[in-house]
C-alpha cells in the first residue's frame, strides 16, 4: 500500500525545512453521521520526524487538527541526499513509516 | 462511559506505580533516560481536559503570561471551521514546546510541538474550530510559558455545525 505520509524535507544549507501531508481521517469523536450517529474518535495522536538517529520534531496531536493534516517546521543542519524518518500512531494503535531524502 | 473510567482509574495506577519505580530506583544512571522516555509519552489527560486552562495546567504544570514575542499568523475570519490554518514563530530563546488551544473547542486543546534543541521555534498546522473562539498558542521557552492569543471568527463550524 501507498504510504499515508508524503514529506517535502528542502535544504538551504543552514537549515532544513519539512513540509508533512498526512491522509487520516482525524476523527475527533464529536461529529454525529448522516443517521445522528457520533462517529468514533479515531485521529493521530503522534508523529515523529528522525534525522541521523535524533528526534528533530515530535507533534501530539488531539481530534482538533484537520482531516489529512498538514504540518511545518524546520531544524537546523540537515543535508541534501541524507534520510528523514517520519512515523506516525493513531489512537486506534495503527500506524504508519515513511523515510524522505532531503532535497 | 464505564470503560473511559476505568481505563482512566488503572492509568493513575499505572503512573502512580512508575512513579514508585522512579523513586526506588534513586540515582541509578539509568534514571536520565527513564525521564526522557518520559517527555515523550502522548500528554493524553491535556487531551481531555475542557478547558484551554485546565489543558494548559495538564500539559505544563503552571501559567502562561501573554508576550508579544509570540506572533500567531490566523485568519481574522475562517470560512470553513474544518480547516484553519494556524502558523507561529517566536523570536524567545530556548523554545522546548509550542501548543495550540481552542477555547470554545470540545476539547481545548488541538497539538502541541516539542522542539528539540536545533529545531527552529516556527511551526505551521491546519486546525478545526468548531466556532468563532479565541485561538491561544503557548510557547515554552528557557522553563517559562508565554502566549499569544487571537480571536478568529468561524462562518461554518468544523465540528458538525
Amino acid at each position: 500500500m501507498a504510504s499515508t505520509i508524503r514529506v517535502r524535507a528542502t535544504s538551504s544549507g543552514e537549515t532544513t525545512e519539512v513540509q508533512a501531508l498526512i491522509q487520516h481521517p482525524m476523527d475527533s469523536g464529536f461529529v454525529k453521521d448522516a443517521k445522528g450517529e457520533i462517529i468514533p474518535a479515531h485521529f493521530i495522536q503522534q508523529l515523529t520526524f528522525e534525522y541521523d538517529g535524533k528526534n528533530v520534531f515530535t507533534a501530539d496531536w488531539g481530534g482538533g487538527v484537520s482531516k489529512d493534516p498538514y504540518v511545518k517546521f524546520a531544524f537546523k543542519g540537515g543535508k541534501k541526499g541524507d534520510e528523514l524518518k517520519v512515523s506516525w500512531v493513531d489512537n486506534k494503535g495503527a500506524t504508519d513509516t515513511t523515510t524522505a531524502k532531503i532535497q | 462511559m464505564t470503560d473511559v473510567g476505568f481505563s482512566a482509574t488503572r492509568r493513575l495506577i499505572l503512573q502512580g506505580a512508575g512513579a514508585v519505580a522512579l523513586v526506588g530506583l534513586g540515582n541509578l544512571p539509568f534514571l536520565a533516560p527513564a525521564l526522557a522516555a518520559a517527555n515523550d509519552k502522548y500528554p493524553e489527560e491535556a487531551f481531555k481536559a475542557k478547558s484551554e486552562a485546565d489543558a494548559i495546567k495538564a500539559l505544563y504544570g503552571k501559567t502562561a503570561e501573554p508576550s508579544d514575542k509570540v506572533k500567531m499568523d490566523a485568519p481574522e475570519i475562517a470560512e470553513n471551521g474544518a480547516v484553519v490554518p494556524i502558523s507561529v514563530t517566536t523570536t524567545l530563546a530556548d523554545v522546548t514546546s509550542i501548543s495550540f488551544l481552542v477555547s470554545e473547542n470540545p476539547v481545548a486543546l488541538v497539538a502541541s510541538y516539542k522542539i528539540p534543541a536545533g529545531t527552529l521555534p516556527n511551526v505551521a498546522n491546519r486546525i478545526k474550530m468548531a466556532r468563532t473562539s479565541n485561538v491561544i498558542v503557548v510557547v515554552e521557552a528557557g522553563g517559562k510559558l508565554y502566549s499569544a492569543n487571537k480571536e478568529v471568527k468561524v462562518t461554518v463550524g468544523g465540528c458538525g455545525g
